[in-house]
């Protein structure tokens, strides 16, 4: 149980930031700040521990689906849901779900943690089962290198203390697995016929992979989608389904998901029963969340690193839709837009980009300007740029890329026209 | 026109590729095609044959990984490269090659390895890691903006001049304000953002040198370089 003056004073900071309209952050830096246990004395409550899910791309998403999955199990279940995926983003959720006394409702704790900030969580809170979900470049600037955050995720396996997810279709994370005992590690992936369309870090380099020779025995596969239907293979058993996730990355997600789920739940779990609640899953806010604009739909993707980039562009075909990219560089975006080089434009060609904007909106421009993309309207401040958008396309469907402050800015403004899922 | 063609060579695209070096290749492609020229690109990779045509060589970083993969093919061609710098063939190099076009690296734990010694100078592991946006002045090229992303501290000889100096960030070192080398047609740099496309006076140099070295004269069109010029004010306005 975390200390009585803590959790109050922790909530009272929170009502106030939240009075003031405040972001999530403070509360949690506050409670950081004044007591260091408050997290780890507060999540040792719970029967069923904390799974932490941690990887370059996907982590939201699939952090709630893994929520909705357990929750469809009969679990109660404690999650970080504002995509913070910080140390203090997970002290500011579990202020807002304590009560006066510390004591926190729930059976299991969904945890999404970026790479850098993982590390030093699971040397207070060892998690019981983690999932790592791939390796790619993503805001280098921060971690060093694409090495060093595998050694982020290695360190995160060592301190799980029962099992550890695995996607056997990424070459780093594979190696993380073979460095563990055999028993501590299990696997997700992908039915070889599929593989084309999930390159991993390499591969989007290098162009395609030399043939498999061994990989590991997956849990659960993603053997065939078409549209938005897919079909996985579960303990040998072919289980089919809609779902309203979009983005072909999102639903190999969906394996990760039904692995590390039946992992924790064991051989009670219903695998019918999982399928059919990843069917309601709806995208996480700004991973393809979508709005209505003035009768028309809006659809938000954020994207924080190249593979990210490239796999929305590819799971998103531009045509029938007015095209918008908000790229910010404040620290949580990454400073260094060199990562935009390595996104490959081309399919924008046909369709043209309706409007850049952000603090970096001209070395988006300049992006686009060599991948030889035409562009309609260039405006670095995102409240005129958003304005100008919609009205300059009012019978359009509209698809915003954008970075992940960008994406908050822009989610506050269309709040202000239209209905916006507040999620704290 | 469009039949007069450029020869560009990128070295090690499978492990010295990272932090956006194919904006600086696809950068030269793009303005060759701009200024009239066919730009025609070669990947050189470990183990191939070393392209007959050269009228510019790219290099870009790789991770401590990739330098390694690399060492013994670099050795193996670095006479050639030697004779093609004494020629006055263009060359860029970002980071990982820049170090090993010097005569070595030694890392924090010591073990050198060892470079081609075309440029001299050399690369020293550093225990911080100089990251953020950074501003430096050249005669020739004016304001440098960029991204360094770097641990290794590189010191040149006094006979090597720097690329600039710097006004904003660590460059080569931290200490002694010098970033990057510049040596016959050679530009040796830490900048990543990536370098070219918001450096286009830097792209225009190494296009002139190859196509005058290739056909004797060149007659640049006018590029819209708006966005570059845009995208350079808002870059020196960021925070490190």
């Amino acid at each position: 149980m975390p200390k009585l003056y803590t959790t109050m004073l922790g909530k009272t900071v929170r009502s106030i930031a939240r009075l003031r309209g405040g972001g999530s952050a403070l509360p949690g830096l506050f409670v950081e700040k004044i007591d260091g246990s408050f997290v780890p004395n507060t999540l040792a409550q719970l029967p069923r521990g904390v799974v932490m899910i941690s990887g370059t791309n996907g982590k939201t998403t699939t952090t709630k689906m893994v929520t909705e999955l357990l929750e469809s199990q009969g679990l109660k279940v404690f999650t970080n849901r504002t995509g913070s995926n910080f140390i203090r983003g997970v002290a500011a959720a579990l202020l807002g779900e304590v009560d006066m006394r510390g004591r926190l409702d729930a059976d299991i704790a969904v945890l999404e943690l970026d790479e850098a900030h993982a590390v030093h969580f699971v040397k207070t809170v060892a998690p019981r089962y983690s999932l790592l979900l791939n390796v790619m470049r993503d805001q280098l600037d921060r971690f060093g290198e694409i090495d060093a955050t595998t050694k982020m995720l290695t360190a995160i396996a060592e301190r799980t203390t029962e099992r550890v997810v695995l996607n056997r279709e990424d070459p780093r994370i594979v190696s993380i697995g073979d460095s563990l005992s055999a028993h501590k590690a299990t696997y997700f992936g992908l039915d070889p016929s599929l593989a084309s369309h999930f390159p991993n870090d390499d591969e989007l380099h290098n162009g395609p992979r030399a043939p498999h020779m061994s990989r590991p025995i997956a849990n659960v596969t993603l053997e065939a989608f078409k549209d938005n239907t897919a079909t996985f293979k579960i303990a040998g058993e072919r289980l089919s389904t809609s779902l309203k996730l979009q983005g072909i990355y999102n639903i190999f997600n969906a394996a990760a998901a039904l692995a590390l789920v039946r992992t924790i739940i064991g051989d009670k779990a219903d695998n019918t029963k999982l399928v059919a609640a990843l069917a309601n899953v709806t995208p996480a806010f700004g991973r393809g969340e979508q709005l209505t604009v003035g009768g028309m739909p809006l659809q938000l993707v954020l994207v924080k690193n190249p593979a990210g980039f490239r796999l929305g562009l590819s799971s998103f075909p531009a045509e029938k839709y007015a095209t918008m990219i908000a790229i910010n560089d404040n620290y949580a975006d990454g400073r260094d837009m060199s990562w935009l080089w390595d996104v490959d434009f081309d399919s924008l060609r046909v369709s043209g980009v309706g409007e850049v904007s952000g603090i970096r909106a001209y070395d988006m421009a300049l992006r686009l300007q060599y991948d030889e993309v035409e562009m309609a309207h260039v405006e670095p401040n995102l409240k005129k740029a958003l304005t100008h958008f919609i009205h300059k396309y009012p019978d359009t469907p509209k698809r915003i890329y954008c970075t992940y402050t960008a994406m908050l800015a822009l989610r506050r403004e269309l709040g202000t026209i239209t209905t916006v899922e507040v999620v704290s | 026109m469009s039949s007069r063609i450029i020869h560009i060579v990128q070295l090690y695209p499978k492990d010295m590729n990272i932090y956006g070096d194919w904006g600086n290749v696809l950068t030269l492609k793009r303005r060759l095609e701009w200024h009239g020229y066919a730009p025609v690109l070669t990947e050189y990779n470990q183990g191939d044959t070393f392209p007959q045509d050269v009228d510019i060589i790219i290099g870009g970083g790789g991770q401590d990984s990739g330098q390694t993969i690399i060492q013994d093919d670099l050795l193996k061609i670095g006479p050639k490269l030697h004779d093609l710098v004494e020629e006055g063939v263009p060359m860029l190099l970002i980071c990982g090659l820049y170090q090993l076009f010097g005569n070595f690296f030694k890392t924090l734990d010591g073990t050198v390895i060892k470079g081609i010694g075309v440029l001299d100078l050399e690369t020293h592991g550093g225990t911080e890691r100089l990251i953020g946006n950074i501003v430096t002045k050249s005669h020739e090229f004016g304001d440098i903006i960029g991204y360094e992303n770097h641990s290794g501290q590189t010191y040149l000889d006094k006979s090597m001049m720097p690329l600039g100096l710097v006004q904003k960030g660590a460059g080569n070192n931290g200490h002694d304000a010098t970033e990057g080398v510049r040596y016959k047609n050679v530009i040796g740099s830490y900048l990543h953002g990536s370098l070219l496309p918001k450096n286009p006076a830097i792209a225009d140099f190494l296009i002139e040198q190859a196509v005058i070295k290739r056909y004797g004269e060149f007659t640049p069109t006018v590029v819209d370089d708006r966005f570059a010029t845009l995208a350079r004010s808002a870059a020196l306005k960021r925070p490190r």
